[in-house]
């Protein structure tokens, strides 16, 4: 029983110097940086597939390949990914307690997100570059 | 890990709240998040096979205006302007806003209902320019 505990820290935790990673400020706002630019993207995004729909495949290439289209995709994606990421990895941390399993779901979906943001935005500049 | 008996805060459990509208939006926010994470995989398929070519294309699209395919795109257009109205509603109370408790209802409520209006008022102009 501990006695003279005064905070939330754990005298063993204060002993083997855990704590605060000294990460969470930055998860936070860059949450709600990409939260904010996703209010516009998104928007942007059900915009322009809801313009597209009835389009075939070469008129959807073209619309993509259109400059500002692919520019706005690519950041779209690769902000999406981000912000699903920060969104999950909290989703995990809440209610994964068993730490092997947090662990190899945060970094899996970490390393997932970077795969398809790449995939994602390599699939705009090939359709972009096609002519 | 080691055990050691130390006192911490408990928070109250779910189970012994009341119903309120701002514990539905809350766990609607996650829920529709984890959703939308799932539909970013289904838009990184579609620009995929947008690149790949004619064959990959006409496959997506395909499964995309089949019947389960339009019951997951109205969802997932439901849970883009829930998330897109809540995310906003929590922004704002991040900048300090809307923190008295009827605040929180009414802003709760309006998430809820601009959400559902959104979504019709998109599948209104998906129906009027005609899916293919």
């Amino acid at each position: 029983m501990s006695t003279q505990q005064t905070g939330l820290r754990d005298p063993l935790a204060r002993a083997r110097g855990l704590g605060s990673a000294k990460a969470g400020v930055g998860h936070w706002w860059v949450q709600r940086i990409t939260a904010t630019a996703l209010i516009a993207l998104g928007l942007w995004f059900v915009c322009t597939v809801i313009a597209l729909l009835g389009s075939d495949f070469e008129q959807a290439r073209a619309a993509l390949a259109e400059p500002w289209n692919a520019v706005l995709m690519i950041v779209f994606v690769c902000t999406a990914f981000w912000h699903a990421q920060l969104g999950l990895q909290v989703v995990i941390e809440d209610y994964v307690h068993t730490r092997w399993k947090e662990v190899v779901l945060t970094v899996g979906i970490r390393f997932l997100a970077i795969l398809l943001s790449l995939a994602g935005s390599l699939a705009v500049l090939r359709v972009a570059f096609a002519g | 890990m080691a055990q050691t008996q130390t006192v911490r805060p408990i928070s109250p459990h779910l189970g012994i709240y009341r119903w309120q509208v701002q514990m539905v939006t809350s766990i609607l926010h996650r829920a529709t998040g984890i959703a939308l994470s799932v539909g970013l995989l289904v838009v990184t398929w579609g620009l995929l096979a947008l690149a790949s070519g004619d064959e990959a294309w006409g496959l997506f699209t395909a499964c995309a205006s089949s019947v389960i395919g339009i019951i997951l795109l109205v969802g997932w257009s439901w849970a883009f302007f829930y998330h897109l109205c809540n995310g906003i509603r929590h922004l704002l109370q991040d900048a300090g806003m809307g923190f008295r408790i009827e605040q929180f209802v009414r802003s709760s409520w309006m998430s809820i209902i601009l959400s559902l209006v959104l979504t019709v008022l998109a599948w209104i102009w998906v129906w009027q320019g005609g899916v293919a």
